[in-house]
């Protein structure tokens, strides 16, 4: 894999666990965007995995920034480029699923509503894994974390980040897969060449979190998307939309029984998330025949 | 040239001036005409700088230590709760030393809402690393923002500019403007070695370990040392060039007082006339008007003050449970002079009250009249 890169920018000595999915994500993304990139980077995991002062394990420049501020400190990244006519660096963001769902949701919505000329990446690894599993709005529906013990698991489904980018008419939005990394890297060159907001959800898994051993972390992530889980799409302009990933169609309990944080269920509550897994991909599947208002437009 | 203008454009003004390249703001009251006005000068291309238009203050701060770290000169301005949702970032724009300026116009802090002056938003933030001057006129709007990116560029230090509510924000007064050619040479661009740069890839604001987090906080502190002689030194070098004179202080009529009344922002105003009357009657009294809070000049103020009787604060402001804040920071500053004054503490004109002459005048003579102070804060103008 490593041929398709000019230059491996992630270093050897960074701090991630086994099996994280996170830093696949980040090693993907830096290397198709190549070493002209600021890397914007919340409290998260990769607050701790890019490691301490005075080393750092990107061959790019990284601003540490407060949790809530990704999307506004690559705007004003982006701004200072801009003025000094720096227009081909790229902005990356680089984000968890608490960073990005809940406390950054709003920078995130200001830039994407003003268009900036960033890209955001959302590794979701499905709770606040740094902090110690508590969960967050990207946990699946039942899921175990310690702040939902099995007593009371997580009510309501994960919130849906795409339509909500999808809402601000953002130019690229798509999800992806550390188990199809090729896609990944395909869509973070495409994002790099579309001006204006473009945000990739990236499954991300994390093995002491989903309760996995660190060796089936890829294996595991194949099956959210084969189990309709976590299906791999991109959003053109918030409208158009494209399946990249057909999937083969495994039950969700195959999926959900490959992890600890599951192992409670019921059958009846692995059969409720079944019901709305098929709920969600037939909506997908409608959204992608659906024509986009852009394609009606007089030419 | 000479113009009419608000204290708010008075700090445009200064940004236009200071070459400023980058602003991310977000409307409050009193201070959204400072960047309603420079909105006006990015559109019409005289001010060659990118205004980002934020869904808030706290995204306004983040975008400007963003943009800061690049090593662009950038502003932002502010009021009351948008200076306490920055309060995360305001540490964080210290902590990363950065040279950002900021003004932020007095401005009582909710609930009950309140628009007008009141200095408890800034001096609430007065622990988060930032230097702090607060201003008197609009003359001295301009000039101070000018001197604060001097000061934060050779500091490497976050400055907050403040002044009153309506007192200053929105009263016009004749203000001095000088031209482009002479701020240029007075204040060059902003080069530093440090910034976010592909070329030279380097981490902002890791993860630090307990062996060398205090030697970072001791660097900071030892920066806002340096900022309380440098603030009298970009003062004087500003005099040189332009003619108007600032310090940290100003003692007017100190030498021979007895008693020094002491005051900050546009309360110093009715204070100049009170002194004048007062000297009449034949009373020694002396004013001091506290320019720079932090760093507080503390060798200033207790130098001035040794061998006086009685030193005498009015605070727009209060620092609940214990008094007003300018009095207490005086009291720390002099606690170890054997010739230090008594301190009389007063609180007054809170979310906008007037402090009139007539009040200022009752204050200094009640105190120069009473034996000792009757408390750490005496509270004035109240209704009974």
């Amino acid at each position: 894999m490593n041929e398709r890169f000019k230059e491996e920018l992630l270093m050897q000595g960074h701090l991630a666990c086994q099996g994280c999915g996170a830093t696949v994500v980040m090693r993907h993304c830096l290397n198709a965007l190549g070493s002209n990139t600021i890397v914007v980077i919340p409290a998260c995991c990769w607050t701790i995995i890019a490691g301490q002062f005075p080393y750092s394990a990107l061959k790019a420049p990284i601003l540490h920034t407060a949790f809530e501020t990704s999307g506004a400190a690559a705007s004003g990244i982006r701004a200072a480029l801009d003025v000094q006519g720096k227009t081909d660096t790229q902005v990356l963001a680089f984000a968890g699923d608490g960073g990005t769902f809940d406390i950054g949701l709003q920078s995130l919505s200001g830039a994407a509503e003003r268009n900036e000329d960033i890209i955001y990446v959302c590794y979701d690894n499905e709770a606040y894994m740094n902090t110690g599993i508590q969960r967050s709005s990207a946990t699946p529906e039942m899921a175990w974390t310690t702040t939902t013990p099995e007593t009371h698991p997580k009510i309501g489904p994960k919130k849906n980040m795409m339509q909500i980018l999808a809402a601000h008419k953002s130019p690229y939005c798509a999800t992806a897969n550390v188990a199809w990394p090729q896609d990944l890297t395909e869509k973070v060159k495409k994002a790099a060449s579309i001006k204006g907001t473009k945000f990739l959800h990236v499954l991300s898994p994390c093995p002491p979190g989903w309760k996995i051993s660190s060796e089936k972390s890829i294996e595991v992530a194949r099956l959210a998307t084969h189990a309709n889980i976590f299906p791999i799409y991109e959003i053109f302009n918030g409208e158009r939309y494209h399946i990249n990933v057909h999937p083969k169609k495994v039950s969700v309990s195959d999926y959900l029984k490959a992890q600890g944080r599951f192992k409670h269920l019921s059958d009846e509550e692995i059969a409720h998330i079944q019901q709305r897994a098929d709920y969600e991909w037939k909506i997908l599947l409608q959204r992608e025949m659906t024509d986009s208002y852009h394609m009606n437009m007089p030419v | 040239m000479k113009k009419v203008l608000m204290g708010n454009h008075a700090a445009s003004w200064a940004v236009k001036l200071a070459r400023v390249q980058m602003i991310a703001a977000y409307p409050i009251t009193p201070q959204t005409q400072i960047v309603e006005e420079l909105s006006e000068m990015c559109g019409s291309g005289e001010l060659k700088a990118k205004f980002l238009k934020v869904e808030s203050e706290h995204s306004a701060m983040a975008s400007c230590i963003a943009a800061s770290t690049t090593g662009v000169r950038a502003f932002t301005a502010t009021s009351a709760n948008g200076l306490a949702l920055m309060h995360e970032l305001l540490h964080w724009a210290s902590g990363a030393r950065l040279p950002l300026v900021m003004v932020n116009v007095n401005r009582a802090m909710a609930p009950g809402w309140n628009i007008w002056a009141d200095q408890g938003d800034s001096l609430s933030q007065r622990d988060t690393g930032w230097m702090q001057l607060y201003v008197e006129d609009n003359q001295e709007v301009l000039d101070t923002v000018l001197q604060a990116y001097t000061i934060a560029e050779k500091t490497l230090l976050p400055v907050m500019v403040c002044y009153d509510a309506f007192f200053l924000s929105h009263t016009y007064e004749p203000v001095e403007i000088p031209d482009q050619k002479t701020v240029d040479a007075w204040l060059p661009a902003h080069k530093r070695e440090h910034i976010l740069d592909p070329k030279n890839p380097r981490a902002f604001n890791a993860l630090v370990m307990p062996d060398v987090y205090l030697e970072m906080r001791y660097k900071l502190e030892q920066a806002h040392e340096y900022g309380k002689t440098l603030v009298k030194e970009v003062g004087a070098s500003f005099k040189e060039t332009f003619g108007r004179s600032y310090s940290s202080i100003e003692t007017i009529m100190c030498e021979d007082a007895d008693i020094v009344l002491i005051t900050s922002s546009s309360t110093t105003s009715p204070a100049r006339l009170v002194l004048n009357k007062l000297r009449k009657k034949g009373m020694k009294v002396g004013l001091m008007k506290i320019r720079l809070f932090r760093p507080f000049p503390s060798e200033d103020v207790r130098e001035a003050l040794s061998g006086k009787q009685k030193a005498v604060v009015i605070d727009r402001n209060m620092s609940f449970g214990k008094g007003g804040i300018f009095a207490d920071e005086i009291r720390g500053a002099i606690s170890n002079d054997r010739k230090a004054p008594l301190v009389y503490g007063y609180v007054a004109g809170l979310g906008g009250r007037d402090i009139t002459p007539d009040l200022v005048e009752e204050i200094v003579v009640e105190a120069y009249q009473s034996e000792e102070p009757k408390s750490l804060a005496v509270w004035k103008g109240l209704k009974p």
